[in-house]
């Protein structure tokens, strides 16, 4: 609406002056370039100077101050020699677990929330809402010492393990998200599923073959949205993965600079640029959705 | 609560009237003939294996928590495996179905942590207080060992068997072997060749050279002489000779009470945890126990603590509305000038804008940590041609810094929503505005502003409490340095909470772990956070949808 009546104007506007003084263009859209070329080298020059970074020789900070005053490969090829590939697969297989398993489990929860009229919904609903006022993040400790005690039973739930620290993440999941899932299936018109009830259909086959796939949008959001929170979580994976080679990228870059900055700087550039490639693909393919999913009230830090 | 389609979805089924009544567990009857239990369809199938697999790893865990003891754990997990079986097999909790996985998961990760917290901020877990009193008994016993006066030397070898390490030694000619859970024991056939023992059946002498590597376990190696505890246990220092310790500590379990036997000391267990003798000293191994609101106490009544916490909350208090201003303020500004259908390129410019938003946050902070350091960083050595300035090292520096660096990962995300909120606004306010005769600058405060605002607030105060809580971009950029010359806790200028937190709980491994008051101090960060929920549901109005 408001772009018809902005795009009427403006063509109307042009009817009536063909062509715009030199003057008025510079107050009405010149300025506007400038300040957007100026936008674009601020948001853009860190980046640029990044992958710069990551191709200069020598690898050390200093090296890397003269942009793409050399182009070698050898702070890539250097990576093999240290453990990053195995932070990266950690990284994306934990990610992608938690992403699916936040999906599977809060998709459910939704689908309970909004099909199903039973005793304690509201209660339910509720606690939910309550307990999404208490991040899990800040009972950072309090998770340590239960996986500490958790590992002194099952090993592979306690310190130091991949399964736990996805456990972990996967705990957030439903106070996160189902909200968010919820008021989008309630989109869905009901009356689909009734029909489908008395073409005899389980409550099973509703879920699986139609519901899931007109909330499909929402799940994408909220896959990309955790895969994204599990990507960067530093604290949890600090605290959780203590051995090297279970490290995420999030430790192991995080280690590489807190540590001899300098010398490691084109190591670190590398691995940024090759750890922030998948990501930004999922956000040009995504960004869509995720302009929907922002304003649905979700925050990226 | 039943819903209005479940008669209709009953009725063509042909139930019986009467069975028709309410809530959906009542469509079942009509079904029965057709149940999944007696087709056995691929989804009962998958079922049926899924909830084995459940099962199965539900009961290895119970029994390994039953060998170790650990019986909130097992009780636990009996309940998770009873209530998950009930639900996946009767027919009367569908909706449990549905929500019990994300619930178990919801109820151990989030609720019981949370809860945990709560408990633990009451209490004095931590360093010196890490165990049960019996665990702190043993610590004492081991720690006050001496060697018993006047007693021979026995020759002894390190061996290694299935139980790990052990010693061989000889006594009265017989070779004894045990280990730190099993007292000595003879062991016939064992070689003794020039008063070296050279062979045990069923263990490995080490040799010297492994011995040497593994120095601190066999120093540290305890074997019982017997399975009275009173008669001490063999300890070496060179791996040649074994003599008999015994603590000089005795446990008197009746009257609860260590005894020093070098001197007679008497220490009785006071309220704090720990062993306190009658001149007040106490021994350094304590428990945990409940210490009532002497962590929050401490965190606002003892000046080391509440000096730097009150300067802590202060700039989180800052950071979070600068991060929250600045941002918005950068971001809607571009959203403004990019909003004008005559520009071309529109959709390249502002895909470009994003770049900072979709490079992940953390490596943004780590980058810009390097393009900060003061010596190789290229922000000093290019950008501002070769000043020296430590940015990351001065309070007011570093605090900028970090605001200048979340203005540029944050800008994006705030022109996103600005723009949304922007071509939602009337075109004909605008217009009236301009033949009003508003200028640009009165135009932009009098309407856009508020309109914009209004649209984002919740998102704003949602990206309030996320940068509140905003561990990252302090630990990556600063790790909360510079420090506080006066303190005594290892907080600096740039820490908000959450990374005080993590510095007083010690498992960065900066100070001795205290996790009671690092808990108390989650609380706090609790409340307000809940707080500024509260104020934000209370604009976006979930509750009134709740229904």
């Amino acid at each position: 609406m408001a772009v018809d009546t902005m795009t009427r104007r403006s063509t109307q506007a042009a009817v009536a002056q063909p062509r715009m003084s030199r003057r008025r263009w510079w107050s009405e859209l010149g300025w506007r370039y400038v300040v957007a070329a100026l936008a674009v080298v601020y948001a853009g020059a860190p980046i640029l100077y990044i992958i710069s970074a990551s191709v200069s020789q020598g690898g050390t900070l200093t090296g890397s101050n003269r942009i793409f005053a050399t182009v070698t490969g050898a702070n890539y090829a250097a990576l093999n020699e240290t453990r990053f590939w195995s932070w990266v697969t950690n990284t994306m297989i934990i990610a992608t677990v938690t992403a699916i398993g936040t999906v599977l489990m809060g998709a459910a929860a939704a689908y309970a929330f909004s099909r199903f009229r039973f005793t304690g919904r509201r209660v339910g609903l509720t606690s939910l809402l309550v307990i999404q006022m208490f991040p899990q993040l800040l009972a950072f400790v309090a998770v340590f010492l239960l996986l500490l005690s958790l590992g002194e039973v099952v090993p592979a739930l306690g310190l130091n393990s991949r399964l736990a620290l996805i456990m972990v993440y996967l705990g957030g999941a439903l106070g996160v998200n189902t909200f968010l899932m919820y008021g989008f299936f309630n989109t869905v018109p009901k009356e689909l599923d009734e029909a489908a009830k008395i073409d005899g259909a389980t409550h099973a086959q509703i879920y699986w073959t139609i519901i899931l796939r007109l909330v499909a949008p929402i799940l994408a959001v909220v896959a990309l949205l955790s895969f994204i929170s599990s990507f960067s979580d530093f604290l949890l994976a600090k605290l959780i993965l203590q051995s090297e080679e279970n490290w995420t990228l999030a430790v192991g870059l995080y280690q590489w600079v807190s540590d001899r900055l300098s010398a490691n700087w084109g190591l670190f550039a590398a691995g940024a640029v090759i750890s922030a490639i998948p990501v930004v693909l999922l956000f040009i393919f995504l960004q869509r959705y995720i302009v929907g999913g922002l304003t649905a009230g979700s925050v990226k830090g | 609560m039943s819903s209005p389609q479940v008669p209709q979805v009953v009725a063509p089924r042909g139930a019986p009237p009467g069975q028709s009544s309410d809530g959906p567990d009542e469509t079942i009857p009509a079904r029965r003939p057709s149940s999944i239990a007696r087709t056995f369809s691929r989804g009962f199938l998958a079922k049926i294996l899924l909830l084995a697999v459940v099962d199965a790893l539900g009961v290895y865990v119970v029994m390994a928590a039953w060998a170790q003891e650990s019986f909130g754990i097992l009780w636990a997990m009996v309940a998770l495996l009873v209530v998950a079986n009930w639900a996946y097999f009767t027919r009367r909790a569908i909706p449990l179905k549905y929500i019990l996985p994300g619930v178990a998961f919801l109820l151990v990760y989030q609720v019981f942590v949370v809860a945990y917290t709560g408990y633990v901020a009451f209490t004095n877990y931590g360093d010196g207080h890490n165990s049960t009193k019996e665990h702190a008994i043993e610590a004492l016993l081991a720690q006050n060992e001496k060697r018993v006066e006047g007693t021979e030397a026995y020759t002894l070898a390190v061996v290694e068997g299935a139980p790990g390490l052990g010693f061989a030694l000889v006594n009265d000619g017989e070779v004894r072997v045990g280990w730190a859970d099993e007292p000595l024991a003879d062991v016939p056939d064992a070689v003794v060749e020039d008063g070296v023992i050279t062979e045990v059946p069923g263990w490995t002498v080490l040799p010297r050279a492994a011995v040497l590597e593994r120095q601190q376990e066999v120093v540290d190696l305890r074997v019982p002489v017997s399975d009275d505890a009173e008669d001490g246990s063999i300890r070496t220092q060179d791996a040649r000779n074994g003599y008999v310790y015994r603590s000089t500590f005795t446990y008197d379990e009746e009257a609860d009470r260590l005894i020093d036997t070098s001197n007679g000391l008497e220490y009785a267990p006071n309220d704090e945890g720990n062993f306190e003798a009658a001149d007040g000293t106490t021994l350094p191994v304590g428990w945990r126990v409940t210490v009532g609101m002497d962590n929050f106490v401490q965190a606002f009544g003892d000046t080391r603590y509440s000096t730097p916490f009150f300067k802590v909350l202060a700039w989180t208090v800052v950071f979070a509305v600068l991060s929250v201003v600045l941002t918005f303020l950068v971001g809607m500004f571009f959203a403004v000038v990019l909003n004008d259908d005559r520009i071309r390129f529109r959709r390249v410019l502002r895909a470009l804008l994003i770049l900072p938003y979709a490079f992940p946050a953390f490596m943004s902070y780590l980058l810009w940590r390097g393009m900060l350091n003061r010596d190789f960083g290229v922000i000093n050595t290019v950008l501002l041609g070769g000043a020296d300035i430590n940015w990351l090292a001065d309070p007011w520096l570093a605090k900028i810094a970090v605001l200048v660096v979340q203005v540029w990962v944050g800008f994006p995300y705030m022109f996103l929503i600005c723009t949304g909120a922007l071509q939602s606004i009337p075109g004909d306010l605008v217009e009236a505005a301009k033949i009003d005769g508003a200028g640009r600058l009165r135009m932009w405060r009098s309407i856009t502003l508020p309109l914009v605002l209004v649209a984002t607030a919740p998102l704003l105060i949602s990206s309030f409490a996320f940068n509140f809580n905003n561990f990252n971009i302090i630990e990556m950029i600063t790790e909360g340095n510079p420090r506080f010359a006066d303190a005594s806790v290892p907080v600096g200028a740039t820490d908000i909470l959450i990374t005080m937190v993590y510095s007083v709980s010690g498992l960065d491994g900066g100070a001795a772990k205290n996790y009671g008051l690092a808990s108390a101090l989650s609380i706090v960060i609790f409340i307000i956070v809940a707080t500024i929920s509260v104020i934000s549901f209370r604009r976006t109005r979930t509750l009134e949808e709740l229904s």
